[in-house]
């Protein structure tokens, strides 16, 4: 029965993998092609330029600026918004006191921070940036004011408008807003690990550091494994587009000195602004090796035997 | 079937294909392909309609049964004028079908796809942050040259052609290379320096009008705890709105042309290092509002009606714009920039105005007479004071403010027209080069600058970097003053 079992797949997934060629692969296909242009974007008249675009895009401080961000959100946004998931979820279900009738349980008051870390989630990711922006005022936002309501009136930073704080300010936005759902997530995960092993654990002397470690991030790694994909595609694609163009840049260009520009807020830019839709698209396909080297990258680490309970 | 659990080196698992999916999905998400989805296809549109006959009523020979479109770009201004001097049009050709109209704020998804397909509409308000790039409209051959109704008589007197009753530099403004008029400007905008006249009157002042007043002027209102001057700090391209005139004042008009056309080391220039030093000047004695490096358009706007800070460069937009936070008795006027002293090439007064909302009737449009003929009504002056009273703006028709109430803002920069005369200033680069003039000078350049971040010299370098490499970019389109 081995043989043949990709056909057999196929024909199942006939109309997905259709949609999927047509929406999907043929548009990558065609970008690459454009990627070879001159196509301003604005009319039907372009020629083949050869790598004229792409020695172009070398030479480009700006996208070497922009790439470097997105790799730096790439790498920084799972790894904290995960730990910081993690140990919250933890904490939640696992870190609790003991208390009389159950061997584990989380801290007091767990359900209300479930549903407190969970809220952002329930706003659009529009509205969370611009509610940030707000309180990122550095006249009259509520992070200044609360700095000078316990008496730093010397540190009130700029928060948006200092090249060096803005990427920082950007980055906690989403991770405030997207870590919520992962500690959801992580507890439902949690929540399956057997109690047995938490008893067993507890007897021999673990404390709650070795629990963590040595039983719940194991069980827990498939899922922490697609959280790991999922906070990828969101630092590369339209969240971290979205808080960078909303809270930074805005419609005709801005942010300190390009200290936030990302890789799609770039092709956006270069494709609807300056009318480069042939340059935009050679960042495009930079920006898809970028994000096919985090995808084998991801699929390699996480290779791993996985744990049946 | 294929076994359920991973065993390796044995075919395709249930967990290697959900992982095998989700590395593939993981690469789709992030995707480029959006811009691909504008498929590049030349159908070309069809026939164009049978131009109509020329009369004294009719002198662009607009077709008189055919249908028009109209694409207005619906932002401050709204769309209302536009609907209204669309049922002037009907009026005067009764046998036309009524006026096709959509308003839209996002010009470019709606047009783009037309575009590309060869089937634009017959006229477009091409403004707002979607807005097409007009150079390469240009460039492209998808514009109708609009000299046929700049030579056309005037609605209002038959004895005048339309280009003589519009205000100085919308002409100008419409062309690219050589003659042909691509754009007509309908609004008028005024750029300055704005300020709150009863502001002043509290601190007993008057606007000043050299730099050394200036400052003595922001020296008395920060011992009363307020700020000389705020500005868009995370959109700092509104500060060339009265820095390029005043630049133009010290060192005369000749200056802002040479940046235009990007002349190397135009920006070397002394009067560009005075007014860059003068502006610096605000920053180094703290006459700027706290944290303004950090506020967009509107909340610099806001801390500026809240009385907060004392000046703000801006554009005549602003009364409508900043309406809602400005008090009743704000009193707004506009001031033309400062200069240094009497040395200066241009009187006070020199003052940067030009024209705004862009309409163009495209090259591939079918009705292109009747989309020059509505303009032409827009241009009359029974259209320009509905436009004028509606949106408090001031139109491309010269005059045409009479007996109506005017705001305290426009009536103020209708003055400060009449004071600037000849010495209006039309610097080019935010139509001609939009990246440069906006987050090069403008974010990297001038909003690094009043942050404290760069020096003027250090500003100056930077700036003509990009302009030369501007200049040298040949996937840009470069223009020149005639």
């Amino acid at each position: 029965m081995q043989h043949g079992k990709y056909r057999f797949i196929v024909g199942f997934l006939i109309a997905p993998l259709a949609l999927y060629a047509i929406f999907v692969i043929w548009p990558f296909i065609q970008s690459i092609y454009y990627s070879f242009t001159d196509w301003t974007g604005l009319s039907s008249d372009f020629k083949m330029v050869g790598f004229d675009n792409y020695k172009k895009m070398f030479e480009d401080d700006i996208f070497w600026k922009s790439l470097q961000h997105s790799v730096l959100f790439v790498l920084l946004l799972p790894l904290v918004t995960l730990a910081l998931a993690l140990f919250l979820a933890f904490m939640i279900n696992v870190g609790g006191r003991q208390r009389k009738g159950a061997t584990i349980a989380g801290v007091r008051g767990s359900g209300f921070y479930k549903i407190a870390y969970f809220f952002p989630q329930v706003l659009s990711i529009a509205i969370v940036a611009l509610l940030f922006q707000f309180a990122y005022n550095p006249e009259s936002g509520a992070i200044n004011a609360a700095l000078s309501a316990v008496g730093l009136d010397n540190v009130q930073p700029l928060w948006l408008g200092d090249p060096d704080l803005a990427l920082w300010c950007v980055m906690a936005v989403l991770i405030w807003s997207t870590v919520g759902f992962f500690v959801v997530l992580f507890s439902a995960g949690m929540a399956s690990i057997p109690k047995d092993y938490y008893e067993a654990a507890l007897l021999d002397g673990a404390d709650r550091f070795t629990t963590f470690f040595r039983i719940t991030l194991p069980l827990l790694w498939d899922t922490v494994q697609a959280g790991w994909i999922y906070m990828g595609i969101l630092a590369l694609g339209a969240e971290a587009f979205a808080v960078v163009q909303i809270m930074t840049v805005g419609p005709g260009g801005g942010g300190p000195d390009y200290s936030t520009t990302v890789l799609p807020l770039y092709v956006y830019q270069t494709a609807f602004r300056d009318a480069q839709a042939g340059y935009a698209t050679t960042i495009g396909v930079a920006l898809l090796v970028v994000t096919l080297s985090f995808a084998a990258v991801v699929t390699k680490l996480g290779r791993r035997e996985r744990l049946e309970f | 079937m294929g076994s359920t659990s991973a065993h390796s080196n044995e075919g395709l698992g249930r967990r290697d294909l959900i992982k095998r999916s989700a590395a593939v999905g993981l690469i789709t998400v992030p995707t480029m392909s959006f811009l691909a989805s504008c498929a590049s296809s030349d159908s070309g549109g069809d026939e164009k309609v049978e131009k109509g006959k020329t009369s004294a009523k009719n002198p662009l020979g607009a077709n008189e049964t055919a249908q028009l479109e109209v694409v207005i770009f619906n932002g401050g201004f709204g769309e209302q004028y536009a609907i209204d001097a669309e049922k002037r049009y009907n009026t005067a050709f009764p046998k036309a079908p009524k006026v096709k109209h959509a308003a839209t704020e996002k010009i470019q998804s709606t047009l783009q796809p037309r575009f590309n397909g060869g089937t634009p509409p017959d006229l477009i308000d091409n403004s707002g942050a979607e807005q097409m790039d007009m150079g390469v409209l240009v460039g492209k051959k998808q514009l109708t040259d609009l000299t046929a109704l700049m030579d056309a008589p005037s609605y209002d007197d038959p004895a005048k052609k339309v280009r003589d009753t519009l205000r100085p530099g919308i002409v100008e403004m419409g062309q690219f290379d050589g003659d042909p008029v691509w754009i007509m400007y309908y609004a008028y905008t005024v750029y300055g320096v704005w300020y709150s006249q009863k502001a002043l009157e509290n601190l007993d002042a008057t606007y000043p009008e050299t730099w050394d007043d200036m400052l003595a002027l922001c020296a008395k209102a920060k011992k009363k705890g307020i700020a000389g001057w705020t500005y868009a700090g995370k959109h700092p391209y509104y500060i060339p709105f009265s820095l390029y005139p005043m630049i133009a004042k010290i060192g005369g008009v000749e200056v802002l042309d040479k940046i235009d056309n990007l002349e190397p080391n135009a920006w070397k220039d002394p009067a560009v290092k005075t007014a860059f030093e003068a502006y610096y000047e605000l920053y180094k004695k703290g006459y700027i509002l706290q944290g303004t490096p950090g506020l967009d358009h509107i909340q610099s706007q806001t801390a500026w009606t809240k009385g907060k800070a004392l000046f703000i460069p801006n554009g005549s937009w602003v009364e409508n714009e900043a309406a809602k936070t400005m008090p009743a008795d704000f009193n707004l006027a506009v001031g033309a920039p400062s200069g240094i002293d009497s040395s200066d090439k241009l009187p006070f007064g020199t003052i940067w105005a030009s024209g705004g909302e862009p309409f163009i009737v495209p090259q591939k449009a079918k009705n292109p007479q009747g989309g020059m003929e509505l303009l032409r009504i827009m241009l009359s002056e029974e259209s320009s004071k509905n436009f004028t009273s509606q949106v408090k703006s001031l139109t491309a028709l010269n005059g045409g403010t009479d007996g109506i109430e005017l705001t305290p803002g426009l009536k103020s920069a209708v003055a400060a027209l009449d004071k600037a005369g000849e010495n209006v200033v039309n610097p080019r680069l935010q139509d001609w080069y939009v990246k440069l003039q906006k987050e090069q000078i403008g974010v990297a350049g001038l909003g690094e600058m009043m942050a404290g971040r760069l020096t003027p010299a250090e500003t100056i370098k930077k700036i003509q970097g990009y302009a030369d490499a501007a200049a040298k970019d040949q996937s840009i389109k470069h223009y020149k003053h005639q």
